[in-house]
């Protein structure tokens, strides 16, 4: 290696650092550390005329190395990066110490021992800076064409968005039809619309595109590879074929809760299927046209209960929009909404709710203490009425129970392929619960609809919308580029015990069939580290963050102080 | 906010207004009024000196003016692009000819008084609007006595008391006696669920009070905390999940009751009058602080907006979308995301930001493809959202 040739630049932050901590003296100090040519300190390092002095010092002093000792790496890393690239320094011979945060602002009332600080903080940058070695950005080329799978509303949504801009898009739909839980439904919320003539009109548009290939009675056999390259096998009918894709977007939809009908013993709120059904099923005989006048609702059945706690979010809209349909075909028909909260949120289910009650809808709340009981024989449900304060009896043709939508099945086996977890109700977790709703830890893969939690169908086209434009940008990119702060391993030390492959959260490390030693896929790796730490050899490290790297750093923090 | 700061592809207009807006869907022409912050934001590094200098204080709005702030200002210590801007209305140079002491103790020399507003002019080919919501004032429902009594508080107002930089650097002391609020009383639905006032309802409430009456027991292990509410709205992913952890692990109390009237005692202490639905009786609950929910509504200038852009609102005044076109607007083109097109938390509006985005990177790639600026040998296509008016 050539001469260490450092230069320091200790930033003064306005008053925010100099302020509180003698930034000529850390200065000072950094002259007189190993390897350290050159330093300075300056008003303000991030400005025009910060990084101009620090490229001017660079290319003076000619350094192999910059330190810059000023606030936080979060928003200021990327300035000076840049300074020092454009001076031809390899940016990852660059270091960043945090004085600002980590000690001015934290020590403001101990001037001569932050002060000692922020030269400790110095000295182990220099240290660490010293072991760096250059890094180069990789770019990995993008397969320019998206899978989708689930032909749901999702799905059919997300496939005809991408379509729309000029993407190539497979869209895999299990049934042998496309429409998913559309298929089952009668009239939508809140709109009116006949769910069979919304769903047509959706497919018709969808078919426009010649670069959708569309593959019903579709099955995922496997899945591998990783953002901008994936490998699909696909059995469509009998037949499998393979697919290259750079991107997947999961729609893969819910199934509603069916109750178990019991021989003998109760069943849930003596659900039969036949006087006591669920609301997909009356849905199904709306269609048909429905005999029954008298029909009592009740809501949460099945669901906000210790085995799945959760609120279904769609059951509510779901009854008050049925319980109108009833009133509309027939004005003598008599229905009852038993519920424990109204989900009615936003502006037009809030409108609706008012409309049912015009109309007659009758909502009666029960607590959970005291559900509604279900008398099949004397065809009443006896429920105990709060604002009366006893059990009151309604008689009904017909009990439409509102169960909840439940994962599909057949995620676990989508989610094992894809190493993207699912919560404890089996529905896809995503990355972020707030921030990143449609994205997973892992790049590449996204998530819409139902398979991530219960949506209604403007819910579910928005975030298939949201999924597609997360997937697009790398397709119409045709390349994703990658920092090389990623793990390595030193396969003569790697025995294959698979441990790091088991920890690691975003499936970037894989045991070589051939060579039986652990590998790493450059560009799922984020540098999280969790395989080096795991690593009973110590066979992996991170680059840029190697342990030798951390050492130095360590030892340089326990040296005693020479000023 | 940091991300879309640093992005090479967003150009950051802060503090400034859409005036104008022509042309159609591929080609609009914005002119955008940038006001003059009488700061080169290229210079200023927000190092807080001219503020800490400035002699003016002046109610700090950020803050809903439970502190000062001075009339050179940063917006709030997080804010995004991170520069002070001198408020002149209050600054002393501007209303005396004399002080100018921020230019004299900046070491950047980025205060320039001769600074002037301006006006840019865009060429975007679609437009998002995610303008957000205003809080509702709920001074007017006298049975809260929120104006009245100095311990009746909003929710935003709880938000300011607690938070780590805010007035009170995270203690939550009542207005009246600066004591530390430990019985608590959380009001729903005030302005929203209303005939009288906002008939939708806010979507978000449920859960924020939750949130604040665990803030409350994290921050002082005694504080006892009452949510009242009409419909218990915990629908999203994980939310019941969240509201029993309250119950369990925070020891809240969920009451279901529309509170008829808060009085005041002696102490300033306000009291709850409600009729429990659960055990069909009047009663009251004495606390130390009340923490309204009040509804979140259109932004008061939204017609204003509206107008500018050619887009029509909804009869709430939310920007008007079809529930299966959910961001587009009345004009092709212009496409509407977040609370501005109707009440969403926050997860639902980052998806629907994407959601937003992807309709107007179909406008801008169908634009590009038909001026021959595309790559891609496939044609973005109209899709039928795009040629049927919604």
């Amino acid at each position: 290696m050539n001469e260490l040739r450092i230069g320091v630049f200790v930033c003064k932050c306005g008053s925010n650092i100099a302020g509180f901590i003698d930034v000529p003296a850390v200065a000072e100090y950094a002259k007189g550390l190993p390897g350290v040519v050159f330093a300075r300190h300056n008003l303000y390092s991030c400005s025009e005329s910060g990084t101009q002095t620090i490229k001017d010092s660079i290319r003076e002093h000619n350094l192999n190395r910059v330190v810059v000792a000023a606030c936080t790496p979060r928003t200021h890393e990327p300035v000076f990066r840049a300074a020092c690239e454009d001076e031809g320094l390899n940016q990852f011979l660059f270091e960043f110490v945090n004085i600002r945060e980590h000690c001015s602002w934290v020590h403001m009332q101990e001037r001569e021992l932050a002060t000692q600080k922020a030269k400790e903080l110095v000295r182990m940058g220099v240290a660490r800076v010293a072991l760096l070695e250059p890094g180069e950005m990789t770019e990995v080329e993008v397969i320019p064409s998206a899978l989708v799978i689930g032909g749901g509303i999702s799905g059919i949504t997300a496939a005809t968005a991408l379509g729309s801009m000029g993407l190539k898009v497979i869209l895999a739909e299990r049934e042998k039809e496309l429409g998913g839980m559309l298929n089952d439904l009668y009239k939508l919320y809140p709109t009116g619309e006949d769910a069979r003539e919304f769903l047509d009109k959706r497919i018709k548009t969808l078919k426009k595109f010649k670069n959708v290939e569309i593959l019903t009675s579709s099955e995922i056999k496997d899945i591998e590879g990783y953002i901008g390259n994936y490998n699909v096998i696909i059995k469509e009918g009998k037949k499998e074929k393979d697919y290259k894709v750079g991107t997947i977007i999961l729609a893969t939809g819910a199934l509603t809760y069916k109750p178990k009908k019991v021989s003998k013993g109760k069943s849930l709120f003596n659900y039969d299927g036949k006087n006591v059904i669920t609301q997909i099923q009356l849905e199904n005989r709306l269609i048909k046209g429905l005999k029954e006048k008298k029909v009592v609702m009740i809501q949460c059945a099945g669901s906000r209960v210790p085995e799945r706690i959760y609120c279904s979010r769609i059951c509510c809209m779901t009854a008050i929009k049925n319980g109108m349909l009833l009133k509309k075909a027939n004005k003598d028909a008599e229905v009852t909404i038993l519920y424990r909260d109204l989900q009615t949120y936003g502006t037009d289910y809030e409108d609706e709710l008012r409309e049912a009650k015009k109309a007659g809808v009758k909502f009666i709340r029960y607590s959970k203490e005291k559900p509604p009981s279900v008398d099949k024989k004397k065809k009443f449900v006896s429920v105990h009425h709060e604002l009366l304060g006893r059990n009151i009896e309604i008689p009904f043709d017909l009990v439409v129970l509102s169960t909840p939508l439940i994962a599909h099945s057949d995620v676990k086996k989508l989610s094992q392929k894809l190493k993207v977890p699912v919560d404890e109700h089996g529905f896809f977790l995503e990355a972020h619960v707030k921030l990143r709703p449609l994205e997973f830890a892992t790049d590449g893969v996204f998530i819409c609809g139902c398979a991530h939690w219960p949506a209604d169908i403007t819910e579910s086209i928005s975030q298939a919308l949201g999924a597609t434009s997360k997937a697009a940008i790398p397709l119409l990119n045709l390349k994703v580029t990658v920092e090389p702060i990623i793990s390595y391993v030193d396969e003569e030390k790697c025995t294959g015990c698979g441990i790091c492959e088991e920890n690691c959260p975003y499936a970037a490390i894989t045991k070589d069939p051939e060579t039986k030693k652990a590998k790493v896929t450059e560009v799922i790796c984020k540098g999280c580290g969790i395989c080096a730490s795991n690593c009973p050899e110590q066979a992996i490290d991170i680059k840029h963050y190697k342990d030798e790297q951390f050492s130095a750093q360590l030892k340089a923090a326990f040296e005693e102080v020479k000023t | 906010m940091l991300e879309a700061g640093r992005h090479p592809n967003i150009n950051l207009l802060a503090y400034s207004e859409v005036k104008s807006v022509t042309g159609k869907a591929g080609n609009f022409t914005v002119k955008v009024l940038k006001k003059a912050r009488y700061v080169d934001e290229k210079e200023c590094t927000s190092c807080g000196k001219c503020v800490e200098k400035c002699p003016k204080k002046v109610p700090n709005e950020f803050e809903l003016g439970l502190d000062k702030r001075k009339a050179i200002y940063l917006y709030f210590p997080q804010g995004i692009p991170a520069v002070v801007t001198i408020d002149t209305e209050n600054c002393i140079y501007f209303a005396t000819g004399k002080c100018k002491v921020c230019e004299k103790f900046c070491e950047k020399k980025a205060i320039d008084f001769e600074q002037k507003d301006e006006t840019i002019t865009l060429h975007p080919g679609a437009i998002i609007v995610a303008t957000g919501f205003d809080m509702y004032d709920p001074t007017h429902l006298s049975q809260y006595g929120y104006g009245k009594y100095k311990n009746v508080i909003t929710s935003l107002e709880y938000e300011r008391l607690i938070c780590a930089f805010g007035p009170k650097k995270g203690e939550l002391l009542r207005p009246s006696d600066e004591k530390h609020a430990e019985v608590i009383g959380y009001i729903q639905c005030v302005g929203s669920r209303s005939l009288k006032d906002n008939r939708f309802c806010s979507s978000v409430c449920c859960m924020h009070a939750t949130k604040e009456a665990m803030l409350a027991r994290e921050h002082n292990p005694r504080a006892q905390s009452t949510i009242f509410y009409t419909d218990f709205r915990a629908f999203g992913k994980g939310f019941q999940k969240y509201i029993k952890r309250g119950e369990e692990e925070y020891g809240i109390k969920y009451i279901r009751s529309r509170v008829a009237e808060i009085t005041e005692d002696e102490e300033q202490n306000p009291v709850i009058w409600y009729e429990d639905t659960k055990s069909r009786m009047v009663k009251s609950k004495k606390v130390d602080l009340v923490v309204l929910a009040t509804a979140l509504v259109p932004r008061k200038d939204v017609s204003g907006l509206a107008k500018v852009l050619g887009v029509e609102l909804d009869e709430y005044k939310f920007f008007k979308t079809d529930p299966f076109t959910p961001t587009d607007t009345t004009k092709s083109g212009i496409f509407a995301a977040g609370y501005c097109q109707a009440p969403l938390d926050i997860p639902e509006c980052v998806a629907q930001a994407s959601a937003a985005a992807q309709r107007a990177a179909n406008v801008v790639l169908l634009e590009r493809k038909q001026s021959g600026q595309l790559r891609s040998q496939e044609t973005p296509a109209r899709t039928q959202s795009d040629t049927t008016s919604s």
